[in-house]
């Protein structure tokens, strides 16, 4: 196969693309220019595609005897990751760019050219692998290794896109062997620390870098129940599950301590309560994908088992999910309450270790929220129709 | 050049060294002796020095006196622009006006633009036509706008990127009757096309060692005797107190024997390349959406054609491709062998889009990142030259 190694410069990337070479294929190197004011060095673990980093790749393809080349998509990646970071904060939800560059850049942009130029297959360091299901449709799966899988942020992947590509890390059983391997191959990255955090905001301030961005003003913080509590600096910059900070004059009447469990940025209002409102047992998300073919029972609108994850490398909670809407919408029922949980978030499903596909978090509630008297003292939830029978 | 089965179309960025430069090289090295010492050793070195010196001079129409060595065309034109802006403002504190094109190289451009952000510098940015070359009605109205408050103009020799030869004896004329002297970056000129600083009217003029054939770490800037600049680098005063540190006596030497030789060889290479150059345009032509930049060696008013190097640089090819970026372009031709460039200025290995491809009426942003330069030079064959041909009819023909 003619494969495209995605180098970034790192030591997973440099042994993917190794294996690569090793499993006969014709692989040329990039590396993907992402900022447009590149930094000159790397600090630690923080900032990304500095010129060390476009410097470390060519030395990994110099040693590995394959051409590289540096291609710039920074321009893709601001519109596409970087102001859609901003904007979905600005709506009150909380994104996760890296599943945002998988999709729209690594897989989408990368991918297209490299299909455009002859190439079969996209080449990177992820540690996910890719395998036939039952009728030849490739599938996504997770790493043998838990503590590095990321087949989360990879769940945006169709069957279109994981039919090119190559994860040639996916059967390895630690990071340790990983670099173990790439020193013994003689890339210099071998002792590179893994990057961290947010690529684009190197000082790893997120609150700070976005306040830049998003124009806050004050606003009310309103309970449950609709009433004022107080005034808040910027509604954008609350989190759900937050509690210090709020500056409400009063206590509850309970005397227990509240907690935001909604950000409504287009009345920048803050709404706030106890914290059992925060376990989230309602997820509904929109814009779904399919991680290779869809299940038959999902397709027949019926209530399927799966495991939901919610964060990289965050918990794993077995899950009813229900495709809803004509498709458009999958409802989500958590075996029990989550924390955490906030609108913007991808939700992933599994089942086992397979990835079936992703939505992105529209409604994330407690039912108690919905099923909350109203002001004129009638219920204003609709009869749950959606809880499965069980 | 010397990597088995490329072709190399990428002269302007460097060309190979000449045998003759690195003989030269070699036997002055081995030379003991620092050309300032005042010792037997030391005043073989300062002969040797001078001499080469005395080449480069006859070579380019200038006196030895007014021959500084630099480590190349970036710190040659660092040192004019730098200087005459300094000096002429330490004459004259009002004189902070700069007069020049957009379509100059980065050496010159990116100094100006530090000159104005740190020391006052007001740039004056004179427009050029379709083709690249400056307005020569708008260059007059512009320095004579405010002599008085004018440092400098700098107008490069020929554009490193298009091709485009400017009419820069005019321009420093009209610079002359303003009184403000003119920097030219002649780097692409030489060799390429007759050079002759005398005669040219430019106060100063920048060459570079590796675009003819010396090795890369060596260039001149020609400084005329009645010019004042101030220094850039302070130490030993050598170089006539304008350029201080040690000079290399074997590199020197060495980009004498390439000037030398490239100067006299000029005549029939800009004929030859000139011929192949414009097979190659016929062949771009020829293909439906692509688009050459910059000017033809033909006479505007009548379409007669004129000699190679005339309007446009004997070895430059520029294309422009919507629809494709620089990078995807240069991927193409590499992978089928050529050696080719984007054609404009590369941070961390990323295309920028062409500045001067920019700065041209009627072209678009887009088009500026839809570059690809062909340089042919010395060695090419016109086997190279056929190769470039087809591969043009590959990559960018109908059916792709």
């Amino acid at each position: 196969m003619k494969v495209l190694a995605a180098m970034s410069g790192g030591v997973d990337s440099a042994v993917a693309a190794a294996r690569a070479v090793d499993a006969g294929h014709e692989v040329v190197g990039v590396h993907l220019a992402l900022s447009r004011m590149p930094g000159t060095l790397r600090t630690g673990s923080r900032g990304c595609c500095t010129i060390e980093d476009a410097s470390d790749a060519w030395r990994a393809c110099e040693r590995l005897g394959i051409p590289f080349y540096t291609w710039d998509f920074s321009e893709r990646f601001k519109e596409d990751v970087v102001d859609d970071f901003v904007a979905e904060y600005a709506a009150g939800r909380t994104p996760n760019p890296c599943m945002r560059c998988n999709e729209k850049i690594k897989f989408a942009a990368l991918l297209e050219r490299a299909l455009q130029l002859g190439f079969d297959a996209v080449c990177t360091g992820h540690y996910a692998a890719v395998r036939p299901g039952p009728d030849g449709t490739p599938e996504l799966h997770r790493a043998a290794d838990d503590a590095k899988d990321q087949s989360y942020v990879l769940g945006v992947l169709t069957a279109e896109q994981l039919e090119h590509c190559l994860f040639p890390l996916a059967d390895t059983p630690s990071k340790e062997l990983v670099r173990a391997e790439a020193a013994e191959r003689g890339l210099s990255v071998a002792q590179k620390p893994d990057s961290h955090d947010i690529c684009f905001i190197p000082d790893g301030d997120t609150r700070g870098w976005l306040a830049e961005r998003i124009d806050l003003a004050p606003g009310a913080i309103l309970g449950t129940d609709g009433e004022r509590l107080g005034t808040h600096t910027g509604a954008q910059a609350y989190t759900v599950g937050q509690r210090k900070g709020l500056a409400i004059g009063r206590p509850a009447p309970d005397g227990r301590p509240r907690f935001v469990l909604e950000v409504r940025p287009k009345e920048n209002t803050v709404v706030v309560g106890g914290r059992e409102l925060l376990d989230v047992d309602r997820i509904e998300g929109i814009r779904p994908t399919w991680a290779g073919a869809p299940l038959p029972e999902a397709a027949a609108g019926d209530w399927f088992d799966c495991q939901l994850q919610f964060r990289a490398h965050g918990e794993i909670v077995p899950a009813l999910a229900r495709v809803g809407d004509g498709g458009e919408r999958w409802l989500i029922r958590p075996e029990r309450p989550l924390r955490g949980v906030a609108p913007g978030q991808t939700a992933v499903l599994y089942r086992g270790t397979r990835v079936l596909g992703q939505v992105t978090i529209d409604r994330a509630r407690n039912r108690a929220l919905d099923e909350a008297p109203g002001p004129d003292g009638e219920r204003t939830a609709e009869p749950d129709r959606d809880r499965p029978a069980q | 050049m010397t990597t088995p089965d490329r072709v190399h179309l990428d002269h302007a960025a460097t060309t190979a060294v000449r045998l003759a430069a690195l003989q030269a090289l070699t036997e002055a090295a081995a030379l003991p002796g620092n050309p300032a010492s005042l010792h037997a050793s030391g005043r073989r070195a300062k002969l040797c020095l001078e001499q080469a010196r005395e080449r480069i001079a006859a070579a380019l129409g200038a006196h030895p006196t007014e021959v500084i060595l630099t480590s190349g065309g970036t710190e040659a034109d660092n040192l004019a622009v730098q200087g005459l802006y300094r000096a002429r403002r330490a004459a004259a504190p009002e004189r902070t006006r700069i007069v020049l094109t957009g379509i100059e190289h980065h050496a010159v451009l990116d100094v100006v633009d530090w000159l104005a952000a740190h020391e006052g510098a007001e740039p004056v940015l004179v427009p050029v036509d379709d083709d690249g070359r400056v307005d020569l009605a708008a260059w007059e109205t512009a320095l004579a706008a405010a002599p008085e408050q004018t440092a400098l103009a700098t107008l490069m020799w020929a554009n490193n990127e298009i091709g485009t030869v400017q009419p820069v004896a005019e321009a420093a004329r009209l610079a002359a009757e303003n009184g403000v002297p003119m920097h030219t970056d002649a780097v692409q000129a030489l060799g390429a096309v007759p050079v002759d600083f005398a005669a040219s009217g430019a106060a100063s003029l920048a060459v570079s060692g590796h675009k003819v054939g010396a090795p890369v770490g060596v260039g001149a800037l020609l400084v005329r005797r009645d010019v004042t600049l101030e220094a850039v680098l302070h130490g030993g005063g050598q170089e006539r107190r304008l350029r201080s540190g040690t000079v290399s006596v074997a590199l020197a030497a060495a980009l004498a024997a390439a000037v030398a030789e490239a100067v006299a060889e000029q005549p029939t290479e800009a004929a030859r390349l000139g011929g192949l150059r414009d097979e190659v345009i016929a062949a771009v032509d020829a293909l439906d959406g692509v688009r050459l930049t910059g000017p033809r060696d033909l006479d505007p008013a009548t379409g007669t054609p004129l000699p190679p190097g005339t309007r446009r640089l004997p070895g430059n090819v520029h294309i422009t491709v919507p629809g494709r970026t620089a990078d995807a372009l240069l991927f193409s031709f590499d992978m089928a062998g050529l050696d080719t460039s984007s054609g404009s200025a590369c941070t961390a290995g990323v295309a920028e889009p062409s500045h001067v491809v920019a700065a041209l009426p009627g072209r678009t942003e887009a088009d500026a990142r839809a570059t690809q330069r062909f340089t042919l030079g010395r060695t090419t064959t016109p086997a190279e030259a056929a190769a470039l041909i087809d591969a043009l009819r590959t990559l960018l023909g109908p059916g792709v």
